[in-house]
């Protein structure tokens, strides 16, 4: 059936500058390119993925936006009514990937920080200790992770990224002293001597769990959900599972790997529990945490997990990334990052259990700023998956779930995946750790603090800028001028 | 900026009220007549059993309803106005009355609760539910004695030179996160504790946050009041020491702790994660006074001062030297504590105690 959609992208190739070199060509992993004496572009299929762009010698190619009009109608926008052409071509649900892109408001652009002035005296963090050790579990008892910087790598799958994009996670996770996690897709054997930085995930599919793999990881994580697809399983497709990632998940090759929408031994808050410390009772009582997607109820939630017995509460907020989401959930499902940390810590607290269990923040941490408005807010430490794949190269394309990932990160073709040097991958990574690090560091001495945990927690050093009363009460910030 | 100062003697004998006024005197100029206050230890040995409110009023209808609380809740043993006197530079400040009065076994069982608790939680509702109505303090055998003014005019308007202690703590304001009242002046007491400060808490969000947890409110608008919570936290319902809690609350660096042997390790990484959120950051020279004693801390990068000497048995601390020279022109011993390090003074029966224990 014909395709009733139009381009999105236009490639303009300066053809006065082109090299005919063909490295376009080559470098696009979305097929743009034909050759013929020169590169020719086939605009319906580009991503605007920037590959091309980056790696063109003669920098003559410039992506550019469609100009193509569409009668203006407010209601009825041009994407809107691509997507019912869409769905009336294919009768499928429409998949996307990476997080959220809708313009919905983001709170953490709301939020300013405080800072020091004469009555209390900033902190020059060239001159004094800053510290921004933390430590991952109950605060009072029993395991516990110490990470260096309150930033750890999110959950992405072997499968859903690449064997390199594990790697320079974990080596970056090792020199940093933090940790990476594997997501739900097992250990790749590679990652073994990263193992005292890694987090081993259990997830509905169960793939890759076995006592080994429990007992290889600093700390095992139970995925109920994420904040992409609250509610909703996963799905990696057959042409994915080449021989490595089969055995690191431990299903055959060339098959889907179906992850449930629930974990079939999970209907009940007492099932999570008795997982739990199935768990720790199987790796030696290693720390567990859970994982789940911020959603109306999370705080009542959140509270059942760590009365189960968690030791950590990761808090997945709408706008995490996926590797493969329907659009329409990614887009609508789930409440944001910021309300479900505020609405957490404060009913953590009012059942007097917050010291029993750390909270982890993720879903779209985009700068050092939203890392600390998020730990303001009561998070212990933050998670970034999106933003470390964008360190890798990843320019948002939202087309991981094609399997085609022109930087190699979101792939498993053997041609693209070789793109990422690991060790260049996890230089990459522990720069940018490090650059957000010592921006917290001079947050906190502007705030005149000189611990992590002097903030953690610590509203009265937020103040709201146009937000509704209602949203500063459930945030328990107060608004600028008060 | 503000002044503080402490004296105490170990062996308990009686130092004069006027001691410590001289020593606040000569801090004048660190505060801006916003606020002053004392809190004397062994002040009051023929009630040294009773509980005693020194209560603030606002209005006779806040001190009738806080009346009947009192008659309600307690067995009030004496019941009278703070003998004060008309002071040139004092502003007719709220009612001031005290109360001695005791609790009754009976309730502490049927509520289930120790006695102390019961005394935290009525201070608490009197804060937070009767309007107009303030607890200065709350302890046994001593009291606290603030206002807003300069330090000396404070002193005699309350006629401090008519009681004697073996501990004194003291304070002069120079408000500038909330203003002048009498109830936000220092010291800010709960109990035994009281404490003197001066700087400002640049953790004082999560500080709150954190007590607030376990029942305490923070109702003064002012950081210096969850210091003396945090210290009824950790040392009356934890049981820490004196010294642990000081730890917890200016705690080592992770760089320090790195250093130490494998025990101590494990106990500051312990202490340190489970009092994160109580830890003190920011500018701060505090002087705690105890039923026990008195402690002096300053903040874990010594961002305020805080000097300390010995003279016998006799231990003055105070944010200037001047101020102990002025009642002790030659003492045995003058130092300047390290940051973050505690000077903990103990009386002398208090340990002996625990020696025998
Ligand atoms: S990479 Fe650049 S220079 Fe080379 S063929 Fe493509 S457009 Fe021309
Ligand atoms: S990972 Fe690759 S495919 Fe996915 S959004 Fe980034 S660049 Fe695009």
């Amino acid at each position: 059936m014909k395709d009733y959609t139009q381009p999105e992208f236009h490639v303009d190739i300066d053809y006065s500058k082109c090299h005919k070199c063909g490295r376009c060509v080559g470098q696009c992993g979305w097929g743009v390119y034909k050759f013929n004496e020169r590169p020719i572009p086939d605009d319906s299929k580009c991503r605007a993925c920037h590959r091309c762009v980056t790696f063109c010698p003669a920098h003559c190619i410039t992506i550019k936006k469609s100009e193509l009009a569409y009668r203006e109608n407010a209601n009825w926008e041009p994407q809107t009514r691509k997507n019912i052409w869409r769905q009336a071509a294919t009768g499928g649900v429409l998949l996307t990937s990476m997080g959220a892109s809708r313009p919905q408001q983001s709170i953490f652009d709301h939020l300013v920080l405080d800072a020091c002035q004469v009555t209390n005296p900033s902190i020059d963090p060239l001159r004094e200790p800053m510290e921004l050790r933390t430590y991952l579990g109950n605060a009072e008892k029993g395991p516990a992770i110490k990470i260096e910087t309150p930033l750890t790598f999110a959950p992405m799958s072997y499968g859903a990224v690449s064997l390199n994009v594990h790697k320079s996670m974990a080596m970056a996770a090792s020199r940093l002293g933090i940790l990476m996690n594997t997501g739900e897709g097992g250990l790749h054997a590679d990652l073994y001597p990263y193992q005292d930085n890694v987090i081993v995930q259990v997830a509905s599919g169960r793939f890759g769990v076995d006592p080994e793999y429990l007992n290889r990881g600093a700390a095992i994580e139970i995925k109920v959900g994420q904040g992409a697809k609250p509610g909703i399983g996963g799905h990696l497709p057959g042409e994915k599972i080449n021989q490595e990632v089969s055995v690191t998940r431990m299903i055959p090759q060339g098959t889907d790997a179906i992850s449930p929408a629930p974990h079939h031994d999970i209907y009940s808050i007492e099932d999570l529990r008795q997982l739990i410390y199935s768990l720790k009772e199987a790796s030696g009582y290693k720390p567990v945490g859970v994982k789940i997607a911020c959603v109306n109820n999370v705080g009542a939630i959140a509270s059942g997990v760590v009365r189960a017995g968690a030791d950590y509460v990761y808090l997945d907020g709408f706008r995490g990334g996926t590797g493969a989401a329907p659009a329409v959930i990614r887009d609508n499902v789930g409440i944001p990052l910021e309300i479900a940390i505020a609405v957490v810590d404060q009913r953590l607290r009012d059942e007097g259990i917050r010291q029993q269990a750390s909270i982890i923040a993720a879903g779209s941490i985009r700068s050092s700023a939203d890392l600390a408005k998020a730990i303001a807010l009561g998070a212990d430490s933050c998670a970034i998956g999106s933003a470390a794949l964008i360190a890798l190269g990843c320019h948002l394309c939202q087309g991981c779930h094609t399997g085609c990932c022109s930087w190699g990160l979101t792939t498993q073709k053997p041609e693209l995946t070789r793109r990422l040097d690991p060790e260049e991958g996890a230089q990459r990574l522990v720069n940018l750790v490090n650059a957000w690090s010592h921006e917290l560091q001079e947050i906190l001495g502007a705030l005149g603090v000189n611990a992590i945990e002097s903030l953690r927690g610590s509203r009265e050093r937020l103040r709201a800028v146009d937000l509704d009363e209602q949203t500063c009460k459930i945030l328990g910030v107060k608004p600028a001028g008060m | 900026m503000c002044g503080l100062a402490g004296i105490c003697d170990k062996s308990g004998a009686l130092i004069p009220g006027e001691v410590i006024m001289k020593m606040m005197a000569v801090q004048r100029d660190r505060g801006n007549g916003l606020g002053a206050g004392y809190a004397g230890y062994g002040i009051y040995p023929e009630f040294a059993d009773h509980y005693c409110f020194h209560m603030m009023y606002d209005s006779t209808e806040a001190k009738e309803a806080c009346d009947i609380y009192f008659e309600r809740n307690f067995r009030v043993d004496r019941n009278e106005p703070l003998p004060t006197q008309k002071t040139v530079g004092i502003d007719a400040g709220p009612i001031l009355w005290r109360y001695f009065v005791t609790v009754d076994d009976r309730i502490i069982k049927q509520k289930d609760t120790t006695e102390q608790d019961y005394v935290v939680d009525a201070v608490m509702h009197i804060n937070t539910a009767i309007d107009g109505a303030f607890v200065a303090s709350s302890g046994k055998n001593m009291g606290v004695f603030k206002g807003v003014g300069f330090p000396e005019e404070i002193g005699h308007f309350y006629r401090l030179d008519e009681y004697e202690g073996h501990t004194w703590t003291a304070h002069n304001r120079f408000p500038t996160n909330t203003p002048g009242w009498w109830g936000g002046a220092h010291p800010f007491a709960l109990l035994d504790f009281s404490i003197v400060h001066n700087g400002e808490l640049s953790s004082y969000g999560i500080n709150s946050r954190y007590v607030e947890q376990f029942g305490y409110h923070c109702t003064m608008g002012t950081d210096t009041e969850v210091v003396a919570y945090l210290f009824d936290k950790l040392m009356r319902k934890d049981g820490l020491t004196v010294e642990q809690a000081c730890r917890a609350l200016a705690a080592p660096l992770w760089s320090e702790i790195d250093r130490m042997d494998e025990a101590d390790k494990a106990y500051y990484t312990a202490l340190r994660r489970k009092y994160g959120s109580a830890m003190l950051n920011g500018p701060f020279a505090i002087v705690l006074g105890t039923s026990e004693g008195m402690i002096a801390l300053s903040d874990r990068i010594k961002l305020r001062p805080l000097v300390a000497a010995e003279s016998g048995s006799i231990v003055y601390v105070a944010s200037e030297e001047s101020s102990i020279r002025e009642v002790c022109p030659d003492p045995d011993r003058v130092w300047t504590p390290r940051a973050g390090e505690a000077v903990v003074v103990r009386l002398d029966r208090v340990s002996r105690k625990a020696e025998v224990a």
